[in-house]
């Protein structure tokens, strides 16, 4: 029975409590033991008993994977690639939604749909005509088939999430900067674009995050080693017959750590993006 | 978006796409071919379980957590910083939760050693190359990476449903599990359906994580629809039969999104 203090003993709370306890074990052991994996030397991975912590602290996975210039490769392909689609889309993206909010605008619905199926359409399903096109476009094996494909996908949405956002600012703005004497473009520089920016953060983030975690398309529409991303990158580590499980660890931090601090950061811009859709627009 | 797939569904008609400079036309021949093979049906029937289980975990989890995480009995800095920590496993990329678990689920790793420390096995399993055990470790795997956008989406629901319903059931007597199941759960139920009808049609396309725990082995356990699709196509270079599996994918993605579309037009 519960031992009665000045507070009512409340089982539930206890409840509650406990399996937030269990909740917490679920979500963020593993990651906290690929966080630890990193820092600790090969020997001692699957030491037992297991411990959390290393015995030793050490920064040799990191070390190596930067004095090595094909994994730097990844990192940077990672950066330049995600970097470059999210900048092309923001830019087609905010002139394509200012049009849209602008001006009467009649494909609606098809243009609803369009978003919608580039959600819902299965990626293993387009791969295989994108292949086609992409050997004969001779673009096989080079950025512009990742940085032109990934745009297939980010735009419609993109699009959507500027126009909505454009929307809730009110036309007369633009107006008063026309009347001004200056022209749409005047406008949409000097007065749009500078209160769109929470609208335009969370396009940012969304597009990243996407490129970023990539797999399907990088996977198969790239063969050098030049030009493959981080997750790619990765998974080519893993196959080969011996590899260090803490440097392993360590790409994956490295990998992951981009979207963690966007996360950490921008968190509100980063669950509008992530949450992309699922939610009635 | 319309032209490829006008040309995967030309593609799957032919016998040769793609790498042969004449291909010829064949119909459903290749759609007859992939059903006669009892790969590709096993892969439909493990993509089912694999999606279902999922989506069904998937939900109860996050609505668990949403739950707990709105609840007025724990104290608001607590659950501000567990919010923030339970929706870390969906910032990973499919490749490094794969790679994660391949570590925690090695055989000699940490779940094994735990599990035979409390007494639960008596030997070593090998969690991703036991035929028995892959394809249950990886849906596992999957409710894990997936949970939080269920989370989220609930936690924004529950905040918006109006006070006054509840003090409404209170009137009416309702105590607070029944509040739950007459008030929250039914404000709730146009955003459960809508995730779960995308999560479906997501995770039954599911490519990178199975491609890197297991590859569809040991011996097709976990061989899935997409993974089968991407063999044919990228290691057989079998593009046309690889096209027909990507149709039927296409297809059954198609049906789900048409009772999506409809479910989100009948809740506008």
């Amino acid at each position: 029975m519960a031992i009665r203090s000045k507070k009512k003993f409340d089982a539930t709370a206890w409840l509650i409590y406990f399996g937030l306890g269990v909740g917490l074990v679920f979500s963020c052991f593993p990651i906290v033991w690929m966080f630890f994996t990193a820092l600790k030397s090969n020997t001692e991975i699957f030491a037992l008993p297991p411990r959390i912590l290393p015995e030793v602290f050490t920064l040799d996975a990191y070390r190596s994977i930067f004095s090595d210039p094909v994994k730097i490769r990844f990192f940077i392909n990672s950066y330049l690639i995600s970097g470059v689609v999210t900048l092309l889309t923001v830019i087609v993206a905010t002139l394509a939604a200012y049009s849209f909010s602008r001006y009467e605008f009649r494909l609606k619905k098809p243009f609803n749909l369009l978003v919608i199926s580039t959600q819902t359409v299965p990626p293993i399903t387009l791969i295989i005509p994108y292949f086609g096109m992409v050997v004969t476009f001779g673009i096989f094996d080079t950025y512009a088939a990742l940085i032109l494909t990934y745009m297939v996908f980010t735009l419609p949405y993109a699009i959507l999430l500027m126009t909505g956002y454009l929307n809730t600012l009110p036309k007369d703005l633009d107006e008063a900067v026309q009347v001004d004497g200056g022209t749409s473009w005047t406008a949409l520089w000097r007065v749009v674009v500078p209160l769109s920016i929470p609208g335009i953060v969370a396009t940012s983030v969304y597009t990243f995050l996407l490129c970023w975690n990539e797999f399907l398309f990088a996977l198969t529409l790239t063969k050098s080693m030049d030009l493959r991303t981080v997750p790619i990158g990765i998974s080519l580590l893993m196959g080969q017959h011996a590899f260090e499980w803490n440097e392993m660890m360590a790409m994956s931090v490295l990998g992951s750590l981009p979207l963690l601090l966007l996360y950490l950061l921008a968190q509100r811009y980063f669950l509008a993006g992530m949450t992309a859709g699922s939610v009635k627009s | 978006m319309i032209f490829p797939m006008a040309t995967v569904f030309r593609y799957s008609l032919l016998e040769g796409a793609i790498l042969s400079p004449d291909p010829t036309f064949v119909g459903l021949q290749n759609f007859k071919t992939l059903f006669a093979d009892p790969v590709f049906l096993q892969s439909i029937g493990q993509t089912l379980y694999f999606t279902v289980m999922s989506v069904i975990f998937h939900l109860i989890i996050g609505l668990a957590f949403a739950l707990m995480l709105n609840s007025h009995r724990v104290n608001p800095r607590v659950r501000s910083i567990l919010r923030v920590l339970y929706i870390l496993p969906w910032l990973f990329t499919a490749v490094i939760i794969a790679i994660i678990w391949r570590l925690i689920l090695d055989p000699n790793g940490v779940v094994n050693a735990i599990l035979i420390d409390l007494g639960l096995l008596d030997f070593k399993v090998e969690w991703f190359s036991s035929p028995k055990t892959a394809i249950h470790a990886l849906t596992f795997v999957n409710i894990w990476a997936g949970y939080p956008l269920y989370m989220v989406t609930l936690l924004a629901g529950l905040q918006g449903i109006p006070k006054e319903l509840y003090e409404a059931a209170a009137i009416d007597g309702a105590r607070e599990p029944q509040q739950l199941w007459h008030v929250t759960l039914p404000q709730l139920k146009p955003i459960i359906v809508s995730i779960a009808l995308l999560d479906f049609i997501w995770t039954m396309q599911v490519f990178p994580l199975v491609w890197m725990t297991t590859g569809g082995g040991p011996i097709h356990a976990t061989e899935m629809m997409s993974v089968y699709t991407y063999k044919l196509a990228f290691s057989r270079f079998q593009f046309s039969l690889a096209s027909a599996s990507a149709v039927i994918i296409f297809i059954l993605s198609m049906a789900m999104t048409y009772f999506y579309i409809k479910h989100q037009n009948a809740t506008n």
